[in-house]
């Protein structure tokens, strides 16, 4: 394909010249994964051949199709293409589809669909379980699927290839453009969209990235990086428009307050987090795109989204923790082409500064990291299955093929796809109680819904994202603002007069109205709490190995900051250094207990794991393990008597047994089944205005997930949630990484606390043990009720 | 003993751990809201395929109970099926379960409203609408006082929701017994209306008593469970 006069003219009177990589992807046969920087015009190149193949006359039915991770992203391009279209008069109809669109909309695209449709993985997949689908899609040419990067991580991923593999039948001349930013194996990407030619766009100059001088050094522990304050006030005053990165809402909560109050210029500054209510974000957007804020700050929600051109200067606070999502970050400050990205890093701790050293020269070597995605998820494929019951009867022997050209599905094997079959079908459970009652039956060889009324509760939970039960926040009072979203398990641990910071200010909490959280304002108070239990991102495995040998190699040391330096001198002296093949652990006592320090750099949640392991092992083996704590680096467990080896401990297949057995009641086990249930279709998800009927009718997920492994051990369910737990929050499979990255073991018998672990006694988030724990707890607590009620 | 003690409507009882009411002077067991063969009323209905194991889970643990009071009677507080339908679809070997359960004992099946018909032969017992004795037993709470379900009443302890009996001056109400049974908490306007004031007492390893609080009026605790917020 070759671009038209008419194009060529319109690229020259905007004063452009095609990218290279724009006019490969048009000259492309077959399909296609570019890999562009920010700014690089990679959305237009992936809609140039679809507008220079509709120019050419009318096109009858759908042409393209356009997904993309998020709602705000199809409007944008919408916008962003009425332009040429306007200018080089197509007659093209471009329209989005996503939950927000008007049902009279929704209907009319089913017979009418427009040239070209922008659409999220979610409605895709709804509309693929219509009747229609056939006739929607069958004429389809194109597909192009945006931020590929960000979609295959997460299991929205896997659901928009099994689409796509439905889509590839229904269309059998579909040419698919995968577009993303920079990934560190764009090989492993094209296999995901099912094979494709890479096409790199010119990564565009070096970023100018370094870390953040500031006056005082940073603290020995914690994560505020409040420190650095004045220093990232001075940079927002020398920049256009400045993104500040943080890592968790919470944090996010607290930098934006302390920024507010050494403001002394009033700056317009905004806080963006997922926590915040819809509105909340929106203003923001809209003020950040009309340049009325100087800085924002922001969470991970702002990874992705619409280019603010405007921004020049990105700050990232506390540890990169991957240094891919760095280049991805840093890559949003000056979008133009061809012009260095500026990035600045304030690491919050000492521990933090020899990550950052390390992550950036992993920036300057270009080498980025990611775990490898593992096989296309079985609950994702139950739900598909039942999805494509709902548009009509299936052969068994067709869908597999189908499914097996998806790229994640690539090595299914029957036997897991007949196992999904068999729960989609009758619930898959040893004991067959429900053969008058299935929900797909086999007639005349195809396998279609017993019940079609059933097709409206299966639709209603399409999708693959299943979110903490959230509680709305509000102000007390009549018509109360909405502040934002805390998870439930947090609003439940609150009691009035509790203070909690959101969207920026204090609140008291007042009661739960309803479900919603009722506070009133309280400007001055200091807030007693800023947690919200969000999942916490680890260290990348790639990164922490990076920092791990750092640690380990003196010579390479004159790259540290001197504080840096001389702390790691003295560890070396007293104790000893981690290094790169060595797992470093020491006991030694501190405030009348024993306390043991394992230097695993296996990233927080696979420590956290080992925690609760480890623990398990030492109270069995009578050490009397009290608590313990981990971040991203070190494991740290307190006790009446010391660990003199650990390496009974770390026994690989003791540590499998736990995993297996005490784990498996674990309530991030329970989490994890919730979700894989909700996305198999064995629960429905809480639908509005279903919750305020109350809870008498609806029951725990955690009912279901113990009555299984009780009555049926080998359930589907119950292996997709051992399996998820191998990565994800338990993140086992990290704990083995680190066994064998690290086979040899040094620990160390020592009389007092060593510079290496002195932080580590200061860091917050310890978890007590108690060998009845929660019953414990519970019942302290019902001791001093009735004890304050005096009924004791 | 891990049972709490009190005294209601005149009568000295025991709120069990796992649920279930004793009344050591009748030796009567009595137990709410059963819901046996709610996974297949589901299915019936179209619904989700749960695990098809609560019939067994919930018998399981009621014959526990039985072993370890060994009742003159046992008092099923109504709902202790789903549906009429739910009964007539047990299977044998569940049938013979609870004869086997039955055996040298009475059983008292109160009507509730998810099964207002009577048994028939099929099953051990005789049912009633309500039973006036020395206690009035009834499904649904009327003019107390009187012992009843119907509302699955929990409490929140310690970050957790737990199943709890309510006592008050005029209802006693019991937790739900069945396994898939969802609960309403005690701070609903359904049920501070019922019992406004008292004790509540948690299921959890023992019987645990806690005063009942208004949710718009709680007092402040000095605890809170750290290890509740972790996960």
């Amino acid at each position: 394909m070759t671009l038209p006069a008419s194009f060529r003219d319109w690229f020259a009177r905007q004063g452009w010249q095609p990218h290279p990589h724009q006019v490969d992807l048009l000259n492309a046969q077959g399909d296609g994964l570019l890999i562009a920087p920010t700014g690089g015009g990679k959305t237009l190149a992936g809609f140039l051949p679809s507008l220079v193949d509709l120019s050419r006359g009318p096109y009858r039915g759908m042409h393209t199709l356009y997904v993309s991770p998020l709602k705000a992203l199809t409007a944008d391009i919408a916008r962003n293409l009425a332009r040429p279209v306007a200018d080089l008069r197509l007659n093209i109809r471009i329209e989005d589809r996503t939950g927000d669109t008007r049902p009279a909309q929704r209907a009319r695209q089913r017979v009418d669909p427009p040239d070209i449709l922008l659409t999220t993985p979610e409605s895709l997949a709804l509309m693929l379980s219509y009747e229609q689908a056939p006739a929607i899609f069958g004429g389809l040419k194109r597909v192009v699927l945006d931020e590929l990067h960000a979609l295959a991580e997460s299991k929205r991923g896997d659901q928009l290839m099994l689409g796509l593999a439905r889509l590839r039948t229904l269309a059998p001349d579909l040419t698919v453009t995968g577009l993303s930013a920079t990934v560190e194996d764009p090989r492993s990407l094209a296999a995901f969209m099912g094979g494709a030619r890479v096409i790199n766009a010119d990564p565009g100059p070096d970023p100018d990235i370094a870390m953040l001088p500031t006056a005082r050094p940073a603290p020995w522990a914690g994560g505020g990086g409040h420190y650095a304050i004045p220093e990232v006030l001075a940079q927002i005053k020398a920049a256009n428009t400045t993104i500040i990165f943080i890592n968790t809402r919470a944090q996010a909560e607290l930098f934006f307050q302390a920024l507010w109050a050494a403001n002394d210029e009033n700056l317009p500054i905004g806080l963006h987090h997922g926590s915040l209510a819809r509105e909340a974000r929106q203003r923001v957007e809209a003020a950040m795109a009309a340049g009325q804020l100087r800085a924002v700050v922001a969470t991970g929600s702002l990874d992705l989204g619409i280019d603010w051109g405007a921004v020049d200067l990105v700050i990232q606070v506390g540890a990169p923790k991957n240094v891919k999502r760095l280049v991805q970050r840093i890559g949003r400050a000056n979008h133009r082409y061809n012009a260095p990205s500026r990035a600045r890093i304030v690491p919050a701790n000492r521990f933090e500064v020899i990550e950052c050293v390390a992550a950036l020269q992993a920036v300057a070597e270009r080498d980025l990291d990611g775990d490898p995605r593992g096989p296309g998820p079985l609950d994702v494929l139950c739900q598909h299955m039942l999805l494509t019951a709902c548009a009509g009867p299936f052969d068994a022997d067709h869908l597999f093929h189908e499914v097996c050209g998806a790229g994640p599905y690539r090595g299914l094997s029957r036997a897991d796809f007949d196992a999904c079959l068999d729960f989609a079908a009758t619930g898959g459970y040893a004991l067959r109680a429900y053969d008058r009652w299935q929900r797909l039956m086999q007639r005349d060889g195809l396998w279609r819904l017993r019940d079609p009324r059933a097709a409206r509760d299966l639709r209603m939970n399409v999708g693959t994202i299943v979110e903490a039960e959230m509680l709305k926040v509000r102000l007390r009072g009549r018509g109360g603002a909405p502040l934002g979203e805390v998870e439930e398990a947090f609003a439940a641990s609150l009691e009035p007069g509790d203070s909690f910071l959101i969207g920026g200010q204090t609140v008291r909490y007042e009661g739960l109205r309803e479900m919603v959280v009722e506070v009133t304002k309280q400007p001055t108070k200091q807030p007693k709490i800023a947690v919200f239990s969000g999942v916490k991102m680890a260290t990348s495995t790639q990164l922490s190995h990076r920092v791990q040998a750092l640690i380990g190699d003196p010579a390479r040391h004159d790259i540290l900051p001197d504080t840096t330096r001389d702390w790691l001198d003295l560890q070396a002296r007293i104790s000893a250094l981690p290094r790169d093949g060595v797992l470093v652990s020491e006991s030694f006592p501190h405030m009348g207990r024993w306390h043991f320090a394992l230097y695993g750099f296996a990233g927080r949640n696979a420590l956290q794991t080992l925690g609760l392991l480890m623990t398990r092992t030492m109270e069995d083996a009578g050490l009397g393990p009290l608590g313990f704590l981990s971040t991203d680096y070190a494991l740290l467990i307190w006790s009446l008597d010391p660990v003199t080896d650990p390496a009974p401990l770390l026994d690989r297949d003791a540590l499998r047994d736990g995993l297996g057995d005490w784990l498996a009641g674990n309530a991030v086990m329970k989490r994890s089944f919730r979700s894989a249930a909700t996305i198999a279709g064995l629960i429905q998800r809480n639908l509005p205005g279903q919750r305020k009927s109350g809870r008498q009718a609806t029951f725990s997920s955690d009912i279901l997930y113990d009555t299984l492994r009780r009555y049926d051990p080998g359930h589907l369910l119950l292996r997709i949630t051992a399996d998820e737990a191998r990565r994800g929050l338990v993140d086992f499979d990290r704990i083995e990484d680190m066994l064998n990255h690290s086979p040899q073991h040094d620990h160390r018998m020592l009389d007092r606390v060593t510079p290496l672990a002195a932080p580590l006694l200061l860091e917050v988030g310890r978890v007590p043990i108690a060998g009845q724990g929660r019953e414990r707890l519970a019942e302290e607590e019902a001791a001093a009720l009735m004890a304050e009620a005096g009924l004791a | 003993m891990t049972s709490y003690m009190f005294d209601f409507d005149g009568q000295s009882l025991q709120a069990r751990p796992s649920g279930a009411l004793f009344w050591p002077a009748r030796r009567w067991l009595i137990v709410a809201d059963l819901h046996l063969g709610k996974s297949e009323r589901i299915a019936r209905r179209g619904g989700a395929l749960l695990p098809p194991y609560e019939v067994q889970a919930t018998l399981d643990r009621l014959q526990a109970e039985i072993a370890a009071t060994d009742p003159a009677c046992v008092v099923s507080l109504g709902d202790g099926f789903d549906d009429d339908a739910a009964r007539a679809a047990l299977s044998d070997a569940v049938r013979e379960r609870i004869w086997v359960m039955a055996q040298g004992r009475e059983w008292l099946w109160i009507s509730g409203n998810h099964d207002p018909a009577p048994v028939g032969a099929g099953l051990p017992g005789e049912t009633h609408p309500e039973w006036r004795d020395l206690l009035t037993l009834r499904h649904e709470a009327g003019a107390g006082p009187d012992v009843s379900g119907h509302y699955h009443p929990c409490i929140r302890l310690a970050g957790e929701r737990r199943r709890c009996f309510l006592i008050g001056s005029d209802h006693l109400i019991l937790p739900a017994f069945g396994a898939y049974t969802g609960g309403l908490i005690a701070q609903d306007p359904a049920l501070t209306r019922l019992v406004p004031d008292g004790l509540a007492v948690a299921c959890a390893s023992r019987a645990m008593a806690v005063p009942l609080q208004r949710s718009d009026a709680q007092p402040s605790r000095g605890r809170r469970n750290p290890a509740g917020r972790r996960f």
